[in-house]
């Protein structure tokens, strides 16, 4: 595929490799940024790990056999996310941390500050987006990143699982239970529970 | 009114339009007869449409679009590499392509060397704690874990209903390069599996230092296996490998 011999100016398998990396990874820029800040909830960690990704994934981007250039791309934002927190913190990195499901989720989104009404529409927007951020950093993170994936980015289930690395059945269940607890949080709580009423209808 | 347990991820499924046609009838034939499940889809949809209003998705700030394409590796070729041909001119081309040919030309003992440091690593591996920076049975997680920490994907086949239950995975150094360690296991003994990229490894079985050693290549890869079994179950592992990592 890469021409023949090595003519000045194109030694390398370089040239197609590189056209192909900027038609086919550069331009989910947005999505791995998209991701590593909710992953990282922090800005300039998210840089870091977004700038190492794609250096990365440059450099593997002759191993790519797969389907999804986005999902093998955001599968290495991952990564670089967990390194780059790791790093910050000095922990070493842990892959499996299924046990981070805690249920204080509502008890972390509660000590955000309200932004209270307003009634200007743009404030509110802007509020209302804060919100609806505060509420997905607030879920644990294998919730968080499924709904991140799938609502934010709108990878399909079979992605999210190739992201993730978890069966499809248990990307249904963690996008179920992570909008659940978004809905609790965002809607407002007129019909939840059968204690209410419903006469009034 | 709630939505019925056994409906909630599909759902799910539903509004993501993930469901086979057969599923899809099926559940919309019940949320049109079920009133607590058409709450919830209303409620799924009105979650979906807070989370997709604009200025929740994160976008990249400019300053990381331009720092990423100003890395040099990310700059299209051409210009430097001439710049830099026509300083060097096309002697130095010469004595440069000699020098990378002599280099190659040496090998041999750095083979040995590799040998070596694959039993080493073998063993240092066994040291309590340092098998496995991953430690898990399933090849969901082992797989992904490697992107990002080697520059290519080794394949992890599931073996266990073959006798070699899988470990888990860690990073391991061999002739100074990254390599990728997948760990099995066979009854109470551990195989180590390392991978790394090169192109022209032969197959090949040794013993050394009492270990077995199975060396084989496929599609740009290396992959040599150790271990204290014997080597006719090495290579049984190799077999079963290679025939499921296609």
């Amino acid at each position: 595929m890469t021409g023949k011999g090595p003519a000045p100016g194109r030694f390398s398998p370089g040239a197609g490799h590189l056209q192909q990396f900027h038609e086919q990874i550069l331009p989910h820029l947005d999505g791995a940024y998209n991701l590593a800040r909710y992953l990282t909830r922090d800005p300039v960690l998210s840089e870091d790990a977004v700038q190492d990704a794609m250096l990365r994934a440059f450099r593997s981007f002759g191993q790519f056999r797969g389907t999804s250039p986005r999902a093998w791309l955001f599968a290495i934002v991952r990564n670089c996310c967990r390194t780059a927190q790791s790093r910050a913190s000095g922990r070493v990195a842990l892959v499996v941390n299924e046990s981070s499901l805690g249920d204080d989720v509502s008890a972390r989104i509660d000590a955000q500050p309200d932004p209270g009404p307003s009634p200007e529409e743009e404030v509110l927007r802007k509020a209302d987006v804060a919100r609806v951020r505060a509420a997905i950093e607030a879920m644990p993170e294998p919730f968080r990143e499924a709904v991140v994936l799938r609502e934010l980015e709108d990878l399909s289930y079979a992605e999210v699982a190739e992201v993730t690395g978890v069966p499809i059945g248990t990307v249904m269940s963690r996008l179920a239970r992570g909008r659940a607890m978004l809905a609790k949080e965002l809607l407002p709580a007129a019909k939840t529970g059968d204690e209410q009423s419903r006469s009034a209808k | 009114m709630t939505a019925c347990v056994d409906q909630e991820l599909l759902l799910g499924g539903l509004i993501d339009g993930e469901l086979d046609a057969a599923n899809t009838a099926l559940v919309e034939a019940h949320v049109a007869r079920c009133e607590g499940c058409r709450e919830e889809v209303d409620r799924l949809q009105a979650t979906r449409g807070l989370l997709r209003s604009e200025g929740v998705r994160h976008n990249a700030p400019e300053s990381l679009a331009s720092r990423i394409a100003a890395l040099p590796e990310l700059e299209p070729k051409g210009a430097n590499d001439n710049r830099l041909l026509k300083w060097l001119g096309p002697g130095a081309v010469g004595a440069i392509a000699a020098a990378l040919a002599m280099v190659t030309v040496l090998p041999p003992n750095s083979e040995t060397l590799v040998d070596q440091e694959l039993v080493s690593s073998h063993v240092r591996s066994l040291q309590p704690g340092h098998l496995t920076d991953v430690q898990t049975t399933n090849q969901h997680i082992v797989k992904p874990w490697f992107n990002g920490r080697v520059d290519f994907a080794p394949p992890v086949p599931e073996l266990a209903d073959r006798g070699f239950p899988l470990a888990g995975g860690r990073l391991d150094s061999i002739g100074g390069k990254t390599v990728a360690a997948i760990v099995y296991h066979r009854r109470l003994h551990t195989v180590n599996l390392f991978i790394w990229p090169d192109g022209k490894a032969r197959d090949r079985s040794f013993q050394k230092d009492g270990f077995a050693v199975t060396e084989w290549s496929q599609s740009g890869l290396r992959f040599a296996a150790v271990s204290d079994i014997p080597s006719s179950e090495l290579r049984q592992f190799e077999q079963l490998y290679r025939g499921r990592s296609g």
